[in-house]
């Protein structure tokens, strides 16, 4: 598939015939319903388990995840009370002052876990500021991601390396990157895929749409990943949209569908369906997983002053984690033995995470005139110089400090 | 083999020589393909290249822009237009915010080749937003390199040159001069990309420029002469960086310095030049450096450029009160 054609090819199957989905030919019934809904009732969403850890079968999604075993449930399970506890530390390192600051995902574990373990390593994702469970699944070392937020850098990794762009705190700019980059696949001829995470607030902004109106001129194989965690700061998502976000895309031609956010299976069957549409050069696709950020926005927000204790509390109720446990309870899966384990090694992540923030240097003055061009300015190196110069001047008083 | 050529016919070579060259190169913006860009600057490249490499994009600067970036994260060197120089703004945050810091972001492990086309500036009597000279709200971030060349010759080396480098370039195109016809010698060896060239020398004055102006302050070089004044051309070429060292060297020899813009004078890059210059040559100035460029208020309707715009006696005018002091 090469960009030549302008026009998105016309999808295998209609998307529009599934709950919770609107297709790129024609507003089917479901769709319509899902649409019309929206004063009355939320609209269906994808779903294999519910919040009691009851697998529910799904004719259109089950095939996704057919092959997932007893030991990948427990590793999705791992990943997400790992990336929890990582979580967890980090906001307790802010509160004791080794992070500036941090942007919690509590409550989106499903969401990125489910999303991230969708991906082959040659795909490629760009990031908020909120992926820490998608970093953990590509293999970013938690601590790389502490950096940024501790004020040593401004982005601690190599992208190339784990296929994990920086993460991009201008809300919404990264989706035309990840449009450009999968443009950019379609003309090598590979079929990798892309995935762009961004939030309900994000769907706002003119990035977004100009991403969706590219990747749809261009067929460019991108799933965009909306985590709508109800909340852009203090802004619920009925100030961004009078429609549920999935159905943006319909108006560009591509298919949307709402996951239940909190469902790691249901985010690994979607994600793996996106992913195969965009492989096989069918385009994009708009996941919006509806989920909860049951923590602050950041450290350094306070939602007590807008939203209430029963919404956090009925979202508790759904919590990702929880019900993924009690799932392999129910069909044993998991022994005791298991949970114990992964406790430890938990403890042992949030102590390992702990000192590596706590023995992480600050950088040398100098960094602040690194890589602002790879070929060099000259104004640059003028300001370097005098900087040194100036540092030097210091260096009879305090010994070359 | 020198060829005369057309500025725009100039940059369209060279284009078409970066795509031949290095598959990795594309071309993207609005109504760049079939229609060759509304100034036909890329006339007939998506002819003989193909639509996957000479891309008409959506009607979305911001668009362009960052996919230019993802682009370029995945190996391609993406040369895209602007249309206007007015239609910059809505790419702005994607430049600035994006382009710009990428590979600081990065510590250095990601490069971003992307070179922005726009052309600039007034003196084509046209409609609102389409002759302003916005370099200096450019020039103010870091990690962009911005040049702008004022002949034939210089448009087709110095494109060559922005698309093989690794830094983000905003290609400022001059284009009230884009049908002067000059010597282009395809097989010479450019100079350095960043580097200012005298272009007239003189011992009385020197004026500095680039893009539209410098062809003025030639005008402005000869109508002196005649009253008997040796006046120095530099044309700077490049606004970031700026060649300091070459406007430094031509001040100690002339002793004055007027900067001339199309730009509005406050905050514009004569302003950083005076002050740089005083710095460097206080004991060499005889005057204080002087700026000619537009004003504190919008680009004004047509019929009214060019009591905006800086010409020849303006600019004599500054000559004189320069060499007054």
């Amino acid at each position: 598939m090469t960009v030549e054609s302008t026009a998105a090819r016309t999808p295998r199957r209609s998307a529009g015939n599934k709950a919770g989905t609107t297709g790129t030919k024609r507003t089917t019934s479901t769709a319509k319903k899902a649409a019309g809904a929206g004063k009355s009732a939320e609209p269906a969403l994808v779903q294999l388990l519910t919040p009691e850890g009851k697998r529910v079968k799904n004719a259109e999604f089950d095939k996704y995840v057919a092959d997932v075993t007893a030991e990948d449930l427990r590793g999705l399970y791992r990943d997400m009370v790992l990336t929890r506890r990582f979580d967890a530390e980090a906001t307790a390192l802010q509160r004791q002052g080794e992070l500036g600051l941090w942007a919690s995902l509590l409550g989106q574990e499903a969401a990125q876990i489910g999303s991230g373990r969708a991906l082959r390593d040659d795909d490629y994702v760009f990031p908020t500021y909120r992926e820490h469970g998608v970093a953990w699944c590509r293999g970013v070392d938690p601590t790389n991601l502490l950096g940024m937020f501790r004020g040593v850098n401004n982005g601690g990794w190599d992208p190339n390396s784990n296929n994990f762009h920086l993460y991009t705190i201008v809300i919404g700019s990264q989706t035309l990157h990840a449009t450009g980059y999968a443009m950019g696949i379609t003309k090598d001829g590979a079929d990798s895929a892309v995935i762009a995470y961004f939030g309900d607030g994000a769907s706002s902004q003119g990035d977004v749409a100009e991403a969706f109106t590219f990747s749809a001129v261009y067929n460019a194989p991108v799933v965009f990943f909306c985590q709508n965690n109800q909340w852009a700061i203090s802004e619920p998502t009925e100030k961004q949209s009078r429609v549920p976000l999935y159905q943006r895309a319909q108006g560009y031609g591509f298919p949307g569908v709402r996951v239940d956010g909190n469902d790691v299976l249901a985010n690994l069957a979607v994600t793996k369906w996106a992913l195969e549409r965009a492989r096989a050069g069918e385009g994009p696709t708009l996941v919006e997983a509806f989920t909860y950020r049951m923590g602050a926005h950041t450290t350094s927000d306070d939602p007590t002053r807008y939203r209430t204790d029963d919404e956090r509390l009925a979202w508790e109720a759904k919590d990702p984690i929880l019900r993924l446990r009690r799932y392999l309870e129910a069909v044993n899966h998991a022994d005791e033995g298991f949970f114990a384990e992964l406790e430890t090694e938990s403890e042992a992540l949030g102590k390992r995470v702990r000192e590596a923030v706590r023995a992480m240097p600050d950088p040398d003055h100098f960094a602040i005139f690194e890589n602002v061009y790879a070929d060099g300015h000259a104004l640059v190196d003028e300001e370097r110089a005098q900087f040194a110069a100036y540092q030097a001047s210091f260096a009879d008083e305090d010994g070359g400090k | 083999m020198a060829e005369k050529m057309a500025l725009a016919k100039a940059i369209n070579e060279s284009l078409r020589r970066a795509l031949d060259a290095d598959p990795k190169v594309v071309v993207m913006g609005e109504d760049v393909g079939k229609l060759g860009g509304v100034f036909r600057v890329t006339d007939g490249l998506q002819k003989d290249f193909g639509e996957s490499r000479v891309i008409d994009t959506p009607l979305a600067e911001s668009g362009i822009v960052g996919t230019a970036i993802g682009l370029a994260l995945r190996g391609y060197r993406p040369v895209v237009e602007i249309q206007f120089d007015g239609f910059v703004f809505p790419a702005y945050d994607q430049i600035v915010t994006q382009l710009a810091k990428m590979h600081a972001r990065a510590l250095g492990k990601v490069k971003m080749p992307v070179v922005v086309r726009i052309p600039y500036g007034g003196g084509i009597g046209a409609v609102e937003h389409h002759s302003e000279s916005p370099e200096a709200l450019f020039a103010h971030v870091a990690g962009l390199k911005i040049v702008s060349p004022s002949n034939a010759s210089d448009a087709y080396w110095m494109m060559q040159q922005a698309i093989q480098s690794d830094d983000p370039v905003i290609f400022f195109e001059p284009k009230r001069r884009y049908w002067d016809k000059g010597e282009v010698d395809i097989e010479a060896i450019p100079g350095p990309l960043h580097k200012a060239k005298v272009v007239r020398e003189g011992t009385d004055l020197t004026l500095a420029a680039y893009g539209p102006m410098v062809k003025l302050c030639q005008e402005v070089a000869d109508a002196a002469a005649e009253e008997g004044r040796s006046l120095e051309v530099l044309d700077l070429r490049s606004v970031s960086p700026i060649d300091f060292d070459a406007v430094q060297a031509s001040v100690e020899r002339t002793r004055r310095l007027v900067v001339v813009h199309e730009a509005p004078v406050f905050f514009g890059s004569g302003a950083e030049i005076a002050a740089r210059i005083t710095e460097r040559c206080f004991y060499h100035l005889e005057a204080p450096v002087l700026r000619v460029g537009g004003y504190h208020a919008p680009y004004p309707p047509a019929r009214l450029e060019e009591s905006y715009l800086p010409d020849l006696d303006r600019v004599l005018d500054a000559v004189d009160r320069s060499l007054a002091y």
